[in-house]
C-alpha cells in the first residue's frame, strides 16, 4: 500500500478495497518498524490518527470526501496542533502542548487528511542537516551513516522511506527542497504568501513558507492545494485564489523556455552532480522544451545576505521564549535576569545560539546600516535578478544542492561550510519565489535534486512541469533498500 | 543665572477601539486578569498580529487635527527588549515613518495669549502588560489583558517654557482627543499618560541642556509638580557645579519629587528593524478626505465661533470650549434660554462652574441640567425674576427642587413689574422716611441706593429693580 | 572582521542568553568566521537602493474593529510554567 500513488489511494479508499484505518495502521506499522533507526518521527499520534481514519471512513461511506480524505500524512513539529506537542525540535518547546491549531493544521483536518504523528527537525528550523535537533539527528534511509538534509529532514526521510505517503515541511533557506533532494523525493516551497504562516512557528518570517513532501509531483499538487490559501490571521497571506493544481499537471512542455543560471553551475557544483542535471535538462529538451543560458549575478551573495536577515528576524521573533508563560523554565530562578538567561541558555541549542547572537549583533546600535540594511539592500538586487530573468524563460532550472547527502558530523564544526550547502536554495526565498526539487538520478546510489525555479504563483506551472518529466522518468519511484 | 526651562512632551493616549490593535480581544478595561489576553497577545509560539483599521482611522483623524502630514506609508517596527509584562520580547511600534509626522497645535496660556508648539509625531503602537509587585509569595504576578492595546504616542518638539505651558498643551491635547473621540482620556485607567523631557538652560543660550525624562505622569497636577521639582532640582545641581546626567526618572507623588529609576547596567539597544509579519501602510487620498469628513468641529473653531456667534470674550470662549462636554451643555443653555449667549456664558463659566468645583465633578455630572440651567436665564431675561432671586432659584434646582419655573412659582418668586404695584411700595417707603427724602432732595442722590433697598426689602427683593429706579427718581424729583 | 569575547558577552547579555564561558571563545571564532564571510556585501554599491524588507510589494491588510476572541485563560495556562490566581509568575521585580 505503501508504494501507491495518492490518486490510487483514494480510488482504494472509494472502492472500498481498504479503509482508511488499515491505512493508517498499515503506516504506523511502518514508522514503528524503521523510525527506530531513522529517528525521523519524534511524536506518533497513533490513537487520534485511528480516531481521524475512522471518520474519515465515515466520510468517504457517506460520499462526502475530498482527494485527501483518509489519507494519512505526517506533520513537521513546527506546525501547531491543539493538544499536541509542539517542540519545533527544541528543548525549549520540549513541553510545549500547542493550545491551538496552525491553519495549515486546521485545513489538513478538515479536508480529513489523517495525520500520523509530528516529524523531526533542525531545532527552530535552523539547519541544513537535521543534526541541530534536541532529538538527535534523522538518518538518510539511503544511507543512515548520511544526513537527510534540513531543517525538514525528518519529513522528507519519513516519505523517502515510505512511512507516511506524504509529508509537510516549511522551507526558509531550502528546507524543503534540499533535504526532498538528499532523500530522493518531491518538494516544493510555493511563492511566499501562499501558505498560511498562522501556527507555523517563525524562524525568519520574511522567508519561511510551508509546503509539501511526496514521492510524486501529482500527490505534491493535491497536497499543496489543501494547504495553500488566503488566511486572514497571517498579514503576510495573499488574498488570491488557489489554482487547481492538479488539473494543470498535463499540459505538455512544447515551446517551454528553460534558463540555466550560469552561476549554478560553477567550481562549487559537484561534477557527478552536474552531470545528472545535465541529463535531466536534456530529457526536458526531449520534450519540446529549449534551453537559454542566464545570469543571476547577484545570486552569489544569497547567502552572505542570508545569514543577515534570517538571523536578525530569528532573533527578534525567538524573543518570546523566556520561561514566563510556556515552554522550559530553569529551576528556581533567583531573579528575573537568572530566569531569563538561564532558561533561554538551558532551552536552546548551540546553533539557535549562534543565530540569535548574529541578528543580535547584525541589528544592534552601530551595526544596523552596515548589515541588516546592506542586506536588504542586496536583496532587492537578487530579487531584481529573478524578475529580469522571468522575462526571457518560464522556468529556471539548475541543482537543488552542491553535492549529494553527506556523512553525519561531517559539517557540524564549521558553519559556513555548512550554511554553503544551501547555495542554490536562499535565493529563492529571499525573492520570496516558489522552488521545487525533484529527483533526477543517483550518484553511488544516492540521490540527486534537479531544482526548478518558477515565476512568483507560479506553482500550477511548476508541478506540470515536474509532473511531465516524472511521467517520462522513473526516479521518483525509487525507493531506498529496505524500504520498499 | 538666569535660566530657561525647555520641555518636551510624550503622551501616550490610548486609542478608543473594541478590539485590540493587533488581535480580536477585546479592551473592556477591568477584565479578571489574563481572560482578555488571547494567544496572539499572549505571543504564543507561531501566532501573527493583523493591524485593527479603526487604530488607523483614529490615527489619521488626530493628524487631521493637528495640521500634521498624514503619511501615505507608514511602517511598524520591533523594539526589543526583555521584560515581563512584554510577551514577545518586543513591541509592535513605528520608529523611521509613523503614521501621522510634522504639525502642531496652539495653547492658550493665561496671559490671553496662544503659544504654537510642534508636534514631531504621532505613532501607532501595542501597550504592554501589567506587572503586580503584591506579594505572590515573593514573585510579580503578570496580567496581559493590556497588552496589545492600542496607543497613539504623540511626541512634541521641546517648544514649552514653563510647566504651566505644559500642563496647558496636555490640557489642549487632552481636549482634542476627546473631541476627536480617539480616546476617552480617562487618566485614572491609565488611558491617557504622559513622559516629561525637561532640561534647563542659561538664558539666551542656542544648544539644549542635558535632559532628564520623567515617566509615567497621570495626572495634571502631578505634570506640574514634577516639572516643577525637576527644574529646580536640575538648577540645583547645575548651581552648584554639577551635572545633569541623562537618565530616566520616576515622580513620586506622595513625595513630591522625582528620582532616578535603578541605573541599568547596560544601556538601551532596542535593535529596531522593521517587523517583518507587517506590511506598509499604505493610505490613499480617498481614505484621508473620507477621514476629514469625519471630523467634528475642532476646539479652535468653535472658540472662534463662539466668540462671533455669541459675542464671547476670548477668555470666555477659551473655557467654554476647554472640553466638547462644557462646549456642548453651554450650546444648550444657550438654545433652552432662548439665544441669551452672553448670560449663559457668565453663568457656565461662573455659578456653575464654582459649583462644579466645589463638589468636584465634571460638567457631565452637573446636578442642574443644560435644559434647566437655560430655563433659569429665560426668566431673567424676560424680568421674571432677577438675577439675585435667580442666584436663589439655582440653588433651588442644586437641590433637585425641579426646573426654573416650578421654583418661582412653589416659592412666589416671581418678580413685581405691575407698575402700579410698585408706585404704591415706594410712596410706602418715601413716606416712611421723610428724613432721607428731604436729604436726598438737599442733593445727597447716593441715597437712592437706600431706598431701592427698602423697596426691595419690603418685596423679598422680587421687585423689578429697573422699574424701581424710575419711579423712585420720579417721586423724589418731586413730580 | 573580528569578535572579541567581551562582545560575545555583551550580545549574550543582550539576548538573555545564558552562554558558559567555556564556549565563549568558541562562539567568538565562529561568528568571527560568519561576519568575515559577511563582510563581502560591503564590496556591493547600494546606493539610492531600497532595502526590501518584504518578497512581495503588498500593502497592510486591515481588520475590522471586531471582538472575535473569548476567555480562554484555563487552557492557555494549562502550559505555563507557574501561574497563580490568573497570573503568570516571576521572580519578584523590583522597580
Amino acid at each position: 500500500m505503501h508504494q501507491k500513488s495518492l490518486s490510487e489511494l483514494a480510488a482504494g479508499l472509494r472502492a472500498g478495497e481498504f479503509t482508511s484505518e488499515a491505512l493508517t495502521r498499515h503506516f504506523l506499522d511502518r514508522i514503528e518498524r524503521f523510525d527506530g533507526e531513522l529517528n525521523s518521527v519524534v511524536t506518533v499520534t497513533a490513537d487520534a490518527a485511528l480516531e481521524a481514519a475512522r471518520e474519515a471512513d465515515r466520510r468517504i461511506a457517506a460520499g462526502d470526501a475530498g482527494p485527501l480524505t483518509g489519507i494519512p500524512f505526517l506533520h513537521k513539529d513546527i506546525f501547531c496542533t491543539d493538544g499536541v506537542r509542539t517542540s519545533c525540535g527544541s528543548r525549549m518547546l520540549d513541553n510545549f502542548e500547542a493550545p491551538y491549531d496552525a491553519t495549515v493544521t486546521e485545513k489538513l483536518r478538515q479536508a480529513g487528511a489523517v495525520m500520523l504523528g509530528k516529524t523531526n527537525m533542525d531545532e527552530f528550523a535552523m539547519g541544513s542537516s537535521n543534526e541541530t535537533s534536541f532529538y538527535g539527528p534523522v538518518k538518510n534511509p539511503w544511507d543512515t551513516g548520511r544526513v537527510p538534509g534540513g531543517s525538514s529532514g525528518g519529513s522528507a526521510a519519513a516519505v523517502a522511506a515510505r512511512l507516511a505517503p506524504l509529508a509537510t515541511g516549511t522551507d526558509t533557506g531550502g528546507s524543503i527542497r534540499q533535504p526532498a533532494a538528499l532523500c530522493g523525493i518531491t518538494g516544493i516551497k510555493p511563492t511566499y504568501g501562499r501558505v498560511s504562516r498562522y501556527g507555523m512557528i517563525a524562524f525568519a518570517s520574511s522567508l519561511d513558507q510551508g509546503g509539501p513532501f511526496a514521492t510524486s509531483a501529482a500527490d505534491a499538487a493535491l497536497l499543496l492545494e489543501a494547504m495553500s490559501g488566503f488566511d486572514p490571521r497571517d498579514s503576510t497571506s495573499i488574498d488570491r485564489p488557489v489554482e487547481d493544481y492538479s488539473a494543470a499537471l498535463e499540459q505538455d512542455l512544447d515551446g517551454l523556455v528553460i534558463g540555466l543560471p550560469k552561476e549554478f553551475f560553477d567550481d562549487g557544483l559537484d561534477a557527478r552532480v552536474r552531470a545528472v542535471i545535465d541529463a535531466a535538462i536534456e530529457e526536458y529538451r526531449r520534450l519540446g522544451a529549449t534551453v537559454k543560458e542566464i545570469s543571476l549575478p547577484n545570486s552569489g551573495l544569497s547567502v552572505p545576505v542570508y545569514y543577515v536577515v534570517a538571523p536578525a528576524e530569528c532573533s527578534s521573533n525567538l524573543s518570546r521564549m523566556d520561561g514566563v508563560r510556556f515552554g522550559h523554565r530553569c529551576e528556581d530562578p533567583k531573579d528575573l535576569d537568572d530566569l531569563y538567561t538561564r532558561s533561554r541558555g538551558e532551552g536552546f541549542g548551540a546553533e539557535v545560539k549562534r543565530r540569535i547572537m548574529i541578528g543580535t549583533y547584525a541589528l544592534s546600535a552601530g551595526y544596523y546600516d552596515a548589515y541588516y540594511l546592506k542586506a536588504q539592500q542586496i536583496r532587492r538586487l537578487i530579487r531584481d535578478d529573478f524578475v529580469k530573468a522571468f522575462e526571457e524563460v518560464d522556468v529556471i532550472m539548475g541543482p537543488t544542492s552542491p553535492t549529494t547527502a553527506f556523512r553525519l558530523g561531517e559539517k557540524s564544526d564549521d558553519p559556513v561550510t555548512m550554511y554553503l550547502s544551501d547555495i542554490y536554495t536562499i535565493a529563492v526565498n529571499l525573492a520570496g519565489l516558489p522552488g521545487m526539487s525533484i529527483p533526477a538520478g543517483l550518484v553511488d546510489g544516492l540521490p540527486v535534486g534537479l531544482q526548478l525555479i518558477g515565476d512568483y504563483f507560479a506553482e500550477g506551472r511548476l508541478l506540470n512541469i515536474a509532473h511531465q518529466y516524472q511521467k517520462v522518468t522513473d526516479w521518483h519511484t525509487r525507493c531506498p533498500a529496505g524500504y520498499e | 543665572m538666569e535660566w530657561e526651562v525647555v520641555i518636551g512632551l510624550e503622551i501616550h493616549a490610548q486609542l478608543a477601539t473594541r478590539s485590540k490593535i493587533f488581535s480580536g480581544a477585546s479592551t473592556a478595561y477591568g477584565a479578571e486578569p489574563n481572560t482578555q489576553a488571547c494567544a496572539v497577545d499572549l505571543g504564543l509560539p507561531g501566532v501573527l498580529p493583523v493591524l485593527n483599521e479603526k487604530v488607523v482611522e483614529l490615527a489619521a483623524r488626530f493628524g487631521l487635527a493637528t495640521h500634521s502630514t498624514v503619511a501615505r506609508r507608514s511602517v511598524f517596527a520591533r523594539k526589543n527588549y526583555f521584560y515581563p509584562d512584554l510577551p514577545k520580547g518586543y513591541q509592535i511600534s513605528q520608529f523611521e515613518l509613523p503614521i501621522v509626522h510634522d504639525g502642531y497645535i496652539d495653547i492658550d496660556l493665561d496671559d490671553d495669549t496662544t503659544r504654537r508648539i510642534g508636534i514631531t509625531r504621532a505613532h501607532l503602537e501595542e501597550d504592554a502588560g501589567k506587572s503586580l509587585h503584591e506579594d505572590f509569595h515573593g514573585a510579580t504576578g503578570i496580567d496581559l489583558n493590556r497588552a496589545g492595546t492600542p496607543l497613539l504616542e504623540i511626541v512634541s518638539e521641546p517648544d514649552m517654557r514653563s510647566a504651566k505651558e505644559a500642563v496647558a498643551y496636555m490640557k489642549k491635547i487632552h481636549a482634542l482627543v476627546r473631541y476627536l473621540e480617539i480616546c476617552d482620556g480617562n487618566m485614572q485607567e491609565g488611558s491617557f499618560r504622559c513622559d516629561a523631557n525637561v532640561s534647563v538652560r542659561p538664558k539666551g543660550q542656542e544648544e539644549f541642556g542635558t535632559r532628564t525624562e520623567i515617566k509615567n505622569i497621570n495626572s495634571f497636577r502631578f505634570v506640574e509638580r514634577a516639572i516643577n521639582y525637576e527644574v529646580e532640582r536640575q538648577i540645583d545641581v547645575l548651581e552648584a557645579g554639577g551635572e545633569i546626567v541623562q537618565e530616566t526618572r520616576l515622580y513620586d507623588a506622595d513625595r513630591d519629587e522625582t528620582r532616578s529609576m535603578r541605573s541599568k547596567e547596560e544601556a538601551n539597544d532596542y535593535r529596531y528593524f522593521p517587523d517583518p509579519d507587517l506590511l506598509p501602510v499604505i493610505l490613499d487620498d480617498d481614505f484621508i478626505e473620507a477621514v476629514r469628513k469625519t471630523l467634528p468641529e475642532l476646539p479652535d473653531a468653535k472658540r472662534e465661533r463662539f466668540m462671533t456667534q455669541y459675542s464671547l470674550s476670548h477668555r470666555d470662549a477659551v473655557i467654554l470650549t476647554g472640553s466638547r462636554e462644557m462646549a456642548s451643555y453651554f450650546e444648550l443653555v444657550v438654545e433652552a434660554s432662548g439665544g441669551e449667549g452672553r448670560l449663559a456664558a457668565n453663568w457656565v463659566t461662573g455659578e456653575l462652574s464654582g459649583l462644579l468645583n466645589r463638589e468636584g465633578i465634571e460638567i457631565d455630572e452637573s446636578p442642574v441640567s443644560a435644559e434647566h440651567l437655560g430655563g433659569l436665564l429665560k426668566r431673567i431675561a424676560d424680568n421674571t425674576i432677577s438675577g439675585k432671586i435667580a442666584k436663589q432659584v439655582f440653588e433651588a434646582m442644586c437641590r433637585g427642587e425641579g426646573d426654573a419655573d416650578t421654583v418661582i412659582e412653589q416659592k412666589g418668586l416671581k418678580q413685581i413689574t405691575d407698575s402700579g404695584a410698585i408706585e404704591k411700595l415706594v410712596r410706602e417707603v418715601l413716606d416712611n422716611n421723610p428724613k432721607q427724602v428731604e436729604q436726598y432732595r438737599g442733593g445727597q442722590e447716593k441715597l437712592l441706593g437706600f431706598f431701592v433697598g427698602q423697596v426691595m426689602k419690603a418685596t423679598q427683593g422680587k421687585a423689578n429693580p429697573g422699574e424701581v429706579n424710575k419711579i423712585l427718581k420720579r417721586l423724589l424729583s418731586g413730580d | 572582521m573580528s569578535l572579541d569575547q567581551d562582545t560575545i558577552r555583551r550580545i549574550a547579555r543582550l539576548a538573555r542568553l545564558g552562554v558558559d564561558e567555556s564556549e565563549n571563545e568558541t562562539y567568538a571564532r565562529s561568528l568571527s568566521d560568519i561576519f568575515a564571510f559577511v563582510e563581502q556585501l560591503n564590496a556591493v554599491d547600494t546606493t539610492g537602493i531600497e532595502p526590501m524588507a518584504h518578497p512581495l510589494d503588498a500593502r497592510q491588510r486591515l481588520r475590522p474593529d471586531e471582538v472575535t476572541e473569548s476567555n480562554q485563560r484555563d487552557k492557555f495556562q494549562k502550559i505555563a510554567p507557574r501561574v497563580e490566581a490568573g497570573l503568570y509568575l516571576v521572580p519578584r521585580v523590583i522597580e
